[in-house]
């Protein structure tokens, strides 16, 4: 199906979202749709897919004008989209997500849908089970099923937001295979992403949009350096990698033993130095989360030592901690991080590293936000509260909120769902700290920011943990292989020994 | 006692839990839909004094339960229409409305309390009451604990089984992806709380005109069953089948309390009487153990073989309340 955009305006309140944009997406082309954060892709997008009307301009489907008023409307157009949060039913079965909202009886027949599911999915090589239920799969299998659902549904263009955050490497070849696939089988794929490597694989033609303008097409091939000057206005480089890690040890895990069902995590050893940054790689539920939590006292080790500044801090609990100047940064900001509904005047004041007192001295405070607000650049007002604020805008808050001296900062995904301009940015406040002598602890899903920023990696494969690698002798297919569970008689030779040097 | 007499006994729970039963699907049904409607407790007893005036005036049995019905939905109406259209706290608006509606009843039903009124009486189903035990124990009964034992049937069919079923526990757990899917989020919630209210509704004048005749104002008994129908939806995990349970479970706590009072003589009658509250709150927490961590591990550490059907029977005990139970659904 040929999708067009005409003159497409969209305002929110002073915020003009979209100009006045033009774009013709050919049928049987993946199209990329790239741009940083709140650069207009997904309000281009929820056009297309009935969330919202444009306040101007049409979209015309193989040359047809028409009106989409809701997303049910526009699967009936053919457009089905993905949703980077899979909109589905997490406590139902694979199947029965498979079938609300298809037309039929009132009582619909299993045997026959899962038959077709079977046949469907065998087209494009995934493999999931029907009876299984939704919540026991990963984020990519979700995925999967969301595209079946849609190709049933009878979609002949399938918008994908963001569609490789938080899935495995092996699940995104699955992923580009089926595309490719559905592309030669001339479906309309519109791609949307703010991750250059992958629109460079995947797509024939990218639309590049900043602040609202749809700034230009390049088709393949592409120069990187042309589409970042186009996605930012300017070029940005990753920065080379620099070590700061000094030799006096302030973190150090003892024949660690954590349990966490269904995961058991043994026998854990190593030190981490001051100014060092060590990143934690692995496939998401390896093992990483539940590691990282018991080093802040989240989760209580089964056997074992926790030790910090040479104090022994094993089944204390989170507060003791923070005493000793550690800091955790979890992943879901807003569920665990920040406290939706208060302001950033009001989480300084929380924060409670000064006046401490009963009442509250906001103009104190206000004036520490907006400090704050200029130095880590966040786009907001000391009265917006955070869940106002965009996602890279609140990671920069939590940032700022972490108090001044610290010894270690343990982070999970610091940089998921930002653009690179905003990832950039908060590493190089991180490795600002390390130059101070902090020492950081990360988990990430992108390899090539853990190889990046890191000094040292620790692997994990199910419960499984690699010794220390060097970051610097690392490479990105080792690594890759070694999340993947390959590759590993390898480095249990190193760990070995590793371990004898460490008793010796 | 003789076996004859604990059947009875147990015949007698069965129809005395059917009300019990029939609220506790209408709950299901709403909060299947995302919305909470705490007003039961008082609706109960509002439809239960107006049902009874109702069935009084008319001289009919089945005016006496629509007039309930009719009030079961006009307050679950008020309800959706608070936390629904006006987004406000289904919690504020349902437990006022509780309090409200039970004053209302002791209130407005004085001028009718100890009348004489219709009741309705058993209706036993040709050969089927002659097998042994079964008959007198299910087929002796009411018009309306038939209606309760078939719902419980209809209502599981209806929830796990049907499309528009799947689509209602769609609405309850990610009303977005439902939105998307083609429902209409908010229609469908008002569907479901009327339906939900009407039923519970229903469950009033089931008292007064069969379980425990007549209306007599504050002692009529029946406060508090609205709370306990409450804790019996959520234990029962939002599934029909398990509720049912729950209400039966009650109720025969509650006989249980009368038939042992003149063994226990050394016990103070209080204590049986609320008795069943307390034991039904540790018979339901039983029930959950599939909710535990140390259960999960302890299924873990099984041999294969039996793991298998140990976690398929877990999972059966497992419960997980709608995911945006209480939350009003915006589209954007």
């Amino acid at each position: 199906m040929n999708v067009e955009f005409k003159n497409i305006n969209k305002h929110f309140g002073p915020v003009h979202a979209n100009v006045d944009i033009n774009l013709n997406i050919q049928s049987g082309s993946i199209q990329g749709i790239l741009g940083e954060n709140g650069a207009g892709k997904s309000t281009l997008m929820k056009i297309l897919s009935g969330f919202i009307q444009p306040d101007s301009g049409g979209i015309y489907l193989d040359g047809k004008a028409v009106l989409i008023d809701s997303p049910a409307d526009a699967i009936k157009y053919g457009i089905g989209m993905l949703h980077q949060d899979p909109l589905d039913f997490p406590p139902m079965r694979l199947i029965e997500n498979f079938i609300v909202g298809q037309r039929g009886g009132l009582v619909p027949s299993y045997k026959e849908t899962i038959k077709e599911f079977k046949e469907l999915q065998s087209r494009f090589g995934f493999s999931l089970n029907p009876e299984a239920y939704v919540d026991t799969l990963t984020v990519g299998e979700r995925q999967q099923l969301e595209i079946l659902r849609l190709l049933w549904m009878g979609a002949s263009a399938l918008i994908l937001d963001e569609p490789t955050t938080g899935i495995s490497a092996q699940q995104k070849e699955k992923l580009f295979a089926a595309l490719k696939i559905l592309a030669e089988q001339g479906k309309t794929i519109i791609f949307v992403s703010h991750k250059l490597e992958d629109v460079e694989i995947l797509c024939s033609k990218v639309a590049i949009l900043r602040k609202g303008y749809l700034v230009g097409e390049v088709p393949s091939p592409y120069d990187t350096d042309q589409l970042v000057e186009m996605m930012f206005g300017k070029v940005i480089s990753l920065g080379d990698r620099n070590t700061v890690a000094q030799n006096d040890v302030v973190f150090e895990l003892r024949d660690l033993f954590v349990e966490h069902y269904p995961l058991k995590i043994e026998n854990v050893n190593f030190q981490l130095r001051s100014g060092e940054v060590i990143g934690l790689a692995g496939m998401e539920g390896s093992g990483q989360d539940v590691l990282l939590r018991a080093c802040v006292g989240l989760l209580r080790p089964v056997s074992g030592k926790v030790i910090v500044k040479g104090k022994d801090l094993t089944n204390k609990n989170y507060l003791e901690f923070m005493q000793n100047e550690v800091s955790f940064l979890p992943a879901s900001r807003l569920e665990e991080g920040l406290v939706p509904g208060l302001s950033l005047a009001e989480h300084f004041t929380i924060a409670g590293e000064e006046k401490k007192g009963l009442f509250i001295d906001k103009e104190y405070f206000r004036e520490k936000a907006e400090n704050m607000i200029d130095e880590y650049h966040i786009i907001g007002r000391s009265d917006s509260t955070v869940e106002s604020l965009s996602g890279g805008n609140q990671q920069r808050a939590a940032l700022a909120l972490l108090k001044k001296s610290l010894s270690i900062i343990l982070l999970e995904h610091p940089t998921r769902g930002l653009d690179i301009e905003s990832a950039i940015y908060m590493w190089g406040k991180l490795k600002e700290r390390c130059l101070q002598g902090c020492s950081i602890f990360f988990i990430s899903g992108d390899l090539e920011e853990i190889l990046q920023y890191s000094d040292r990696i620790l692997v994990f494969f199910s419960g499984h943990v690699s010794p220390p690698l060097d970051a610097a002798t690392t490479s990105l297919e080792q690594l890759g292989q070694l999340i993947g569970g390959k590759g590993w008689d390898q480095v249990f030779e190193i760990k070995e020994n590793y371990e004898s040097n460490a008793n010796t | 006692m003789s076996g004859d007499i604990i059947l009875f006994g147990l015949a007698g729970v069965i129809a005395s839990g059917a009300p019990i039963v029939i609220a506790v699907i209408g709950e299901t049904l709403t909060e299947r839909a995302g919305v909470i409607n705490l007003s039961l407790n008082g609706v109960i007893l509002l439809s239960a004094m107006i049902g009874f005036w109702v069935a009084v005036e008319t001289d009919s049995l089945f005016f006496g339960f629509l007039a309930g019905m009719v009030v079961g939905a006009l307050v679950s109406t008020i309800v959706a229409f608070s936390s629904i259209t006006l987004k406000q706290s289904q919690v504020a608006v349902g437990f006022i409305l509780a309090i409200t509606c039970r004053d209302l009843a002791y209130f407005l039903g004085n001028p009718i309390m100890g009348s004489q009124g219709p009741i309705m009486l058993s209706t036993s189903i040709p050969l089927l009451k002659d097998i042994p035990i079964l008959g007198r124990l299910l087929f002796q009964q009411s018009l309306m604990t038939y209606l309760s034992i078939i719902m419980i049937g209809i209502a599981w069919f209806w929830i796990f089984k049907t499309r528009p079923g799947l689509m209602l526990q769609g609405i309850g757990e990610k009303p977005a992806a439902a939105y998307v899917r083609g429902a209409n989020v908010q229609k469908m919630r008002y569907f479901y709380t009327i339906v939900g209210g009407a039923l519970v509704g229903l469950a009033g004048p089931l008292y007064t005109l069969s379980v425990k005749p007549g209306w007599k104002g504050t002692i009529t008994g029946l406060d508090g069953i609205g709370w306990i129908v409450l804790a019996i939806t959520i234990f029962g995990g939002w599934n029909p089948i398990r509720a049912a349970f729950g209400a039966y479970l009650f109720a025969f706590l509650q006989w249980l309390g009368l038939v042992l009072q003149p063994y226990m003589t050394s016990i103070p009658s209080q204590v049986l009487q609320v008795a069943p509250f307390p034991l039904m709150i540790l018979a339901l927490l039983f029930v959950n153990m599939g909710n535990t961590e140390w259960m999960e591990r302890l299924i873990a550490s099984l041999p294969d073989t039996v793991r298998l059907g140990a976690s398929k029977i877990l999972r059966s005990m497992q419960s997980r309340q709608p995911g945006s139970l209480g939350t009003p659904f915006e589209r954007q």
